[in-house]
């Protein structure tokens, strides 16, 4: 009796903590998207109004330069450059991330582990600290507020991270696999597209969606190296709203819900590959 | 011949990786290490021509602010770091109770490490807002108190609404990886243990702890590789204001280096901010290296 009871309370007490948890977890997203809906007189209103009274897409509108009010914020090239810039940098990130990998994997080399590890620290660099030399750089390069500029760094920030989970991938496929498909007759460049790439596609194809959202998020490099609507990206736009004299939450809430998006679609997608790939590709060498 | 070509081709298959990270990363922080030698300042750009030695660095340690900040950082990544690993344990080993809905909460629970830092601090400006903030409104709304409190502004409180932000973001990384070693510890030695008579606590530290280290080490090792994306954090939510109260080491580097456009005195600091996060990342990959070994897994 007195067991059960004990086992009902640890099974209340688990449910109570989980919510809880979740509850912490999801309310700052789902405020901020809610108020993406609402008019910026209801945010500001004192005392504050809690439940919604009307929700609109006012501030989609505004923010896109269409309704009566306009922002003079262009958030719409700032999502076409964040939308190419991140898309670019990834297929060449995630290009150059798998051949790298594959050598990582498949190879045995001098200086093996003392490269990975090189690889590993140039990304633990700073953002900021980093942007400083590339902006000297770049400016002396012409490369100052270019698309193409901030795609190079991108690539960058993504190889080493990239190359990690996809070296993880094709080592989790057995080599006797390639090597059975040689004995056969196959070219080792034919081997590789046809029994090694199929087997880590989706392992690669995660290892793209973490580059994505690296160059989706990043923020500390393209606040200094983007100067225009030629190349700022979504993160750089929304602090354009803080320079003005009043803030439009409202509109700030309503480009947050776009950024917030394919992120969301993005991770619910890959989320279990994401997982393996961190692990596995960590731990079992 | 074809001994030859194998040799080769690993290189070959990396050059354009290599390559790119020389360009970007090697070169341009050689060439930083050149400025911070000298009194290079944007708007005189001959400047850099001025060979001073060490003189950026030995002003740096007479330089309260640059202490301040640097104390800060530190302060700020070992309670964001403990604060994470913590609660991420609990968070996984709580999960790993639950049965049902185990793989939605999971999928919840990623989503903050997805979020953009410069969103996760747009986010928390707008619920501590002292005005606007669903926080304060919420304590007011409850009764609970009637002035509003200044969370961005006041000086404890400035700092701990940033390592607020920083720990909701992060801590899903260490959960995650947590729970995915819960997931794969195999269950014979939790069942021996309990044959043997262990209480909880016992098969806690010493069966389950030693065998989520690695996954620990994994997860200490990618926070390393982004700690500094708490620069965005900072940046949108205080810009290391008010007064320099949330100053710390990146949003220092930002200012000295873009605003007062003294580069070269920005660029010492910045190297010392890079040695920091190199050392660091270099601590917990050597820890994962070894957990590996142990795991037997390495080569």
């Amino acid at each position: 009796m007195n067991r059960r009871l004990k086992s009902r309370i640890g099974k209340t007490a688990l449910w109570i903590a989980t919510f809880l948890l979740m509850l912490v977890i999801c309310i700052p997203g789902l405020w901020v998207v809610l108020s993406a809906f609402r008019p910026n007189s209801e945010i500001l209103a004192k005392p504050a109004i809690w439940i919604p009274r009307d929700l609109t897409l006012d501030n989609f509108a505004q923010i896109f330069g269409f309704g009566q009010e306009q922002v003079a914020i262009p958030v719409l090239s700032y999502f076409t450059n964040s939308m190419v810039i991140a898309l670019t940098s990834t297929a060449i990130a995630v290009l150059i991330g798998m051949s790298g990998g594959y050598a990582f994997a498949r190879f045995r080399f001098l200086g093996k582990n003392s490269l990975f590890l090189g690889l590993m620290l140039s990304r633990a660099v700073p953002g900021i600290a980093l942007s400083l030399p590339v902006f000297m750089i770049w400016s002396k390069l012409g490369l100052i507020d270019t698309k193409m500029g901030i795609i190079i760094v991108y690539v960058a920030i993504n190889v080493p991270f990239t190359i990690w989970l996809i070296d993880g991938f094709f080592r989790q496929i057995p080599k006797e696999m390639n090597e059975s498909a040689q004995v056969d007759g196959c070219t080792r460049w034919q081997a590789f597209w046809k029994i090694e790439f199929p087997l880590a596609r989706s392992g690669i194809a995660s290892a793209g969606v973490f580059a994505f959202l690296t160059s989706w998020n990043e923020y500390a490099l393209v606040s200094q190296l983007s100067r225009s609507t030629d190349s700022k990206t979504l993160p750089v736009g929304l602090m354009d709203f803080t320079s003005q004299f009043t803030i439009n939450w409202a509109g700030m809430c309503a480009m947050a819900f776009i950024i917030i998006v394919p992120a969301l679609i993005l991770t619910f997608l890959v989320q279990k590959h994401l997982i393996a790939g961190l692990t596995f590709g960590g731990v079992k060498g | 011949m074809r001994w030859r070509a194998e040799k080769n081709t690993p290189w070959l298959l990396l050059s354009p990786a290599i390559l790119t990270i020389l360009f970007v990363v090697a070169i341009p922080l050689l060439f930083s290490f050149y400025t911070s030698l000298t009194p290079y300042k944007l708007t005189r750009p001959e400047t850099i021509n001025n060979f001073i030695g060490l003189r950026n660095y030995e002003r740096l340690f007479d330089d309260a602010k640059f202490w301040w900040a640097f104390g800060r950082t530190i302060l700020f990544l070992a309670i964001a770091l403990n604060v994470e690993f913590i609660l991420g344990l609990g968070i996984a080993l709580l999960i790993n109770k639950i049965t049902w809905g185990q793989r939605t909460l999971r999928t919840i629970m990623m989503f903050p490490m997805m979020f953009s830092p410069i969103l996760v601090g747009f986010q928390f400006k707008f619920i501590f807002n002292d005005h606007i903030g669903i926080l304060n409104n919420a304590l007011q709304g409850l009764g609970i108190m009637d002035d509003s409190i200044a969370w961005l502004v006041d000086k404890p409180l400035g700092m701990f609404s940033i390592i607020f932000a920083e720990v909701w973001m992060s801590t899903s990384v260490f959960a995650i990886l947590l729970l995915a070693g819960l997931f794969a510890m195999p269950r014979d030695p939790l069942e021996a243990a309990k044959v043997d008579g262990c209480n909880p606590w016992q098969v806690f530290r010493h069966i389950t702890l030693p065998f989520i280290m690695p996954f620990a080490f994994i997860a200490m090792t990618i926070r390393s590789l982004d700690v500094a994306r708490a620069y965005d954090i900072v940046d949108v939510m205080t810009g290391g204001g008010p007064a320099g109260r949330t100053e710390v080491l990146w949003t220092l580097i930002a200012r000295v280096g873009y605003d007062n456009a003294k580069m070269g005195q920005a660029n010492a600091m910045a190297y010392v901010s890079t040695l920091l996060s190199i050392l660091f990342t270099y601590y917990f990959f050597t820890k994962l290296v070894a957990a590996r070994r142990y795991m037997g897994g390495a080569e």
